[in-house]
């Protein structure tokens, strides 16, 4: 087990260094440079700028020296803790991130309140009696919320519950501090989107334990029906959900973009679209590091529930 | 009454456990209704055990099922009655049937392994059904299973308790199993195959098991198996079914040597029992294949295979049991069971002159395969372990000859085979294929005739066809591959070529193979491999996952084609009877080496090595006139990455010399020309033995106990 960890622990500091050498590659041509001080300068400052004075500019900001240096200097950095200064919003990049990580953290708590009580259940009792009207009507009903893209949903939601019945703010930027009401939107439209896939699953793996010859034993040992799904059945058929269901962690919190964009909720996913169309090199180094980190964690924590659900592949 | 039970006869002072009164059982499916058992009777008395004999297919499962009202959402019993102890099932109420589940009626599944829960712990698997059934406090409970876990002989109660179901072997699942069944004391137990996916020494302490249980606990039981031998063995009385009927219904001794149904005569017909031979005395197959439920013809559902069927006598309405005169416990199916002469012979079939081996084709001298099983690490190599799955394999094999390779699973022999097909490299030693050198020659490097000169057919006909090609394409394939021809319209000659010679008709090559069945399938099977003339055939279970009456018909296919194309048979298998009927030669393997090699008559024939003595104990034979030496080996098969330091048999060997059986390695003794065993004791000891099988002996249904 403790083998499986530091293999993954590992893997990660790889996929960090090979993609953060990547990064700085990409972000090292003249046209992402030049739009940064586009940004920084203005349309005016740029053009009336001599070649010596840019050259200089590029020397103040620390952006002439090579790119393999930078991502040297770079990882020395956040070894100490440092993970650089954004150009745009003009901080330092690690509060800024960690922020942001907090907001996004939040909205992903919500999400997995509300949907995994839901979609487990919903997909327990379909799977429980596998072709049965409950059972229809919520593979219907989960397939079509599944296949809106979250964008129209967004959509939707704010027309109705916002603009419509004015129950809820439409925008969540909480620029008045942190406001709950603000908070509903972008959670409901998440797990309206989501919750249909993780049922669905939990339905398909419910029923094919359903019919195991396991259950089958269970029954004709004379077990109230109860005991046979509570005790025999459920464990066995969230062995494979469980696995999608924490991979769903690793997409809340650094893949959400559209959602976060849509209601200016300041998240991580809107931190990185802006750092990346700004070509803002520090944060986006740091958001790919969380983002790396976050996804090898999942997969650990999932590796770890996975031999704790599924005895067969328990480790030595 | 024609169709009344033979329960009326002795149904005096006792209420029968167990009575199925007509009863008829459909499957409800888009296409229809497909009855799955029509007409079937039975009277179990207490203490009785019946067996229920039948091909896939003939409803037997279906049956268990319907005693245990669990036929699922598609399944229905249609009419007729089913009486446990006088209650009619079928009005009981879904409380009152689970009360009786798992207390009063408990089952046995196939699959131990797929039976039991995999999460959970088998001592909470066990201890539910005294808390569910009896109110049982847990500790309690668990103090009863413990109990019931050293009475089905498990060692070491304490940990198996402990473990969840994969930390245990088959044989020990499958005790387990029966463990949970006895817990309640049940008055009927119902054993569905209970032993057909174990190895056969492992069978026969379940066997073993299930006769002590049936004695000790005075348990009804209904034995439901497709295997005669093992019905024998277990039972007092047996139901002959055939595509979802009852066609004979007697005591063992009536059905086994005075059956009167056409197709009970030609399923003893057509398996190998002692006395069989495939050149003087070959076996009968029963034409034909069993009817799917919806193409079943009025009347007899066997008349399109009974040689003895009769126009407007055989095909008119239902047929009613009958029952035959002097003999009130027995019934048959058969219209014509008075007029037909069940006395005569069957025919012994066409004999065969005994076909001479010719010159070496396959010489294997001290083939060795290892496997190295890494304990990962992070990046540097873990501490390694050895599998030894072949050490010191040395045989030949000649030309026309039928060699056979026996042994338990785990014993090597896919391995032997994989390396012989070049799908492993041998660790060392020489694999020789005329003069070319094998085993360091993958498949990949070999040229097209060493692959066609070398071909295999494989266990399971079902997945080892291409699915979405047609069986014309799949043997053209081969044909061009091996270059044999390449011309489209002489590989097309040579497919139909192929097609007559596994007797089947010419318009299968543009078929699928969904199309087909099992025994068609291996037919196919068949053609491919001989389809580039090979000189080696290996056949890996070839029959074994088809229709016993399906199984001879095959088996005389491949003999055909042998002794016509004089080709040398490597015949992989666990089954010593068929093995016994169509093997020249036998070499016995346990846990990756030959413990004894032979012609088939010196390996059934004392002296044995202590491994194929108990073997050949094991193998259930389906003739009451057999008289056995009962030896049940104690203990599992060792893991083949922990195998035993000395000889490897010595952890269940009944002679077992301390000191040195379990330190040293076995030396290869020489009885006679070709005639070795693996073994520490002497000559005179192993000359000694007596024979395990003996023919003609009397009827002898309770065979004396041995226990080693």
């Amino acid at each position: 087990m403790f083998k499986l960890i530091g293999r993954r622990l590992i893997q990660m500091l790889l996929i960090i260094l090979v993609a953060a050498l990547i990064l700085f590659v990409i972000f090292d041509t003249d046209d992402f440079k030049k739009r940064i001080a586009l940004a920084e300068l203005g349309n005016f400052g740029v053009s009336t700028m001599t070649e010596e004075s840019y050259q200089d500019w590029l020397a103040e900001k620390g952006l002439d020296i090579p790119f393999y240096q930078r991502f040297l200097k770079w990882g020395g950095d956040v070894l100490t803790g440092d993970l650089g200064h954004s150009f745009e919003k003009d901080t330092a990049v690690g509060p800024l991130v960690l922020d942001r990580l907090k907001n996004t953290g939040l909205l992903a708590l919500f999400v997995f309140a509300l949907m995994i009580p839901i979609s487990l259940t919903l997909g327990v009792l379909g799977g429980m009696r596998e072709g049965s009207g409950l059972d229809r009507s919520l593979t219907f009903f989960s397939v079509f919320t599944t296949s809106i893209p979250e964008i129209a949903t967004a959509i939707i939601l704010t027309v109705v519950l916002s603009l419509g019945l004015g129950w809820l703010p439409a925008k969540s930027a909480m620029i008045n501090g942190f406001d709950f009401s603000q908070l509903v939107l972008p959670v409901l439209t998440l797990v309206v989107y989501d919750f249909g896939y993780v049922a669905r699953m939990t339905r398909a793996s419910m029923a094919e334990v359903m019919t195991s010859q396991y259950i089958r034993t269970a029954v004709l040992k004379g077990l109230p029906y109860k005991r046979v799904i509570m005790k025999h059945a459920l464990r066995n058929a969230l062995i494979a959900p469980f696995t999608i269901i924490v991979l769903q962690l690793n997409w809340l919190l650094s893949g959400v973009v559209v959602v976060e964009v849509f209601f200016e909720y300041k998240g991580f996913g809107k931190l990185l679209l802006e750092a990346a169309l700004f070509g803002d090199i520090y944060v986006v180094q740091a958001c790919t590091l969380v983002a790396v980190i976050v996804a090898v964690l999942s997969q650990i924590i999932s590796d770890i529930g996975y031999t704790f659900l599924n005895p067969r592949i328990r480790f030595a | 009454m024609a169709g009344k039970t033979n329960g009326a006869a002795n149904g005096g002072g006792q209420t029968p456990v167990l009575e199925c009164r007509k009863l008829c059982i459909s499957y409800f499916t888009r296409a229809g209704e497909i009855p799955a058992v029509v007409d079937f009777n039975m009277t179990l008395m207490p203490g009785e055990a019946q067996g229920i004999v039948g091909e896939s297919g003939c409803g037997k499962s279906t049956v268990a099922l319907a005693i245990m009202q669990y036929l699922g959402s598609n399944g229905k019993i249609v009419s007729g009655e089913i009486f446990f102890e006088g209650r009619d099932m079928r009005t009981m109420s879904e409380e009152e049937l689970r009360d009786l589940r798992g207390s009063q009626i408990a089952m046995v599944y196939q699959e131990p392994m797929a039976s039991l829960n995999p999460a959970m712990r088998i001592g909470d698997q066990l201890s539910e059904v005294p808390i569910f059934h009896e109110g049982a406090s847990p500790e309690e409970a668990m103090e009863r299973a413990r109990k019931m876990i050293a009475s089905v002989r498990l060692p070491e109660p304490n940990r198996i308790l402990n473990s969840y179901p994969h930390q245990i072997s088959g044989g020990q699942q499958q005790r387990v199993v029966i463990a949970m069944a006895l817990l309640s004391n049940p008055k009927l137990l119902l054993l569905d195959e209970p032993t057909t996916a174990l190895d056969v020494t492992v069978e026969a302490g379940i066997v073993d098991l299930i006769n002590e249980i049936a004695a000790e606990f005075g348990t009804s039981m209904i034995y439901i198996s497709h295997n005669l031998g093992l019905i024998l063995e277990t039972c007092h009385r047996i139901t002959v079914m055939y595509s979802g009927e009852a066609v004979e219904v007697g005591t063992v001794n009536d059905v086994f040597d005075a059956m009167r149904h056409p197709y009970t005569r030609g399923l003893f017909a057509s398996i190998p029992l002692p006395g069989a031979d495939k050149n003087s005395h070959p076996l009968i197959a029963i034409p034909g294949q069993l009817p799917l439920p919806h193409e079943r013809p009025t009347g007899c559902y066997f008349a399109p295979r009974c040689d003895f069927f009769v126009a407007g006598t055989c095909d008119t309405g239902l047929l009613p049991m009958r029952e035959v005169p002097g003999d009130d416990q027995h019934f048959t199916r058969c219209v014509r069971f008075d007029e037909l002469d069940w006395q005569e012979s069957l025919g012994k079939g066409i004999s065969q002159d005994v076909t001479p081996p010719g010159d070496v084709v396959l010489r294997v001298d001290d083939m060795t395969k290892h496997y190295e099983i890494e304990e990962g690490a992070l990046f540097f190599a873990g501490e390694k372990k050895t599998v030894k799955a072949n050490e010191k394999i040395s045989f030949v094999a000649h030309e026309a000859e039928t060699v056979a390779i026996v042994g338990e699973s785990g014993c090597g022999k896919s391995t032997f085979a994989k390396v012989l097909m070049g799908l492993e490299d041998a660790t060392s030693g020489e694999v020789l294929l005329g003069n070319l050198e094998l085993g360091d020659l993958p498949v990949d490097k070999r040229n097209p005739e060493t692959i066609s000169k070398l071909q295999m057919i494989f266990q399971n006909p079902f997945d080892t066809l291409n699915p979405s090609h047609s069986i014309g394409g799949q043997i053209g394939r081969v044909i061009r591959k091996f270059g044999v021809e390449s011309d489209d319209e002489k590989v097309e000659d040579r497919v139909m070529e192929l097609l007559d010679i596994v007797k089947l008709p010419r318009d299968f090559a543009k078929r699928r193979p969904r199309q087909l069945s099992g025994g068609q399938k291996q037919r196919v099977g068949i053609a491919r491999a001989f389809a580039g003339n090979p000189a080696v055939v290996i056949a890996d279970e070839p029959v074994s996952a088809l229709d016993v009456s399906v199984q001879a018909a095959v088996t005389e296919l491949l003999m055909d084609i042998q002794r016509e194309n004089r080709t040398t048979l490597l015949f992989i298998s666990h089954d010593l009877s068929v093995v016994r009927y169509l093997a020249d030669r036998i070499i016995v393997m346990y846990l990756g080496q030959i413990m004894e090699q032979g012609t088939t008559d010196e390996i059934f024939a004392p002296p044995y090595h202590p491994y194929t003595e108990a073997l050949l104990s094991a193998v259930p034979i389906a003739d009451t006139h057999v008289k056995k030496r009962h030896i049940v080996l104690t203990g599992e098969i060792p893991s083949a990455s922990n195998p035993p330091k000395g000889c490897p048999f010595s952890t269940r060997c009944a002679y077992m010399i301390e000191g040195t059986c379990d330190v040293t390695p076995p030396p290869v003794r020489d009885i006679s020309a070709g005639h070795q065993i693996a073994c520490h004791l002497s000559v005179e000891t192993l000359d000694a033995m007596e024979p395990v099988i003996q023919l003609g002996a009397a009827a002898a249904p309770e065979p004396d106990v041995e226990t080693v």
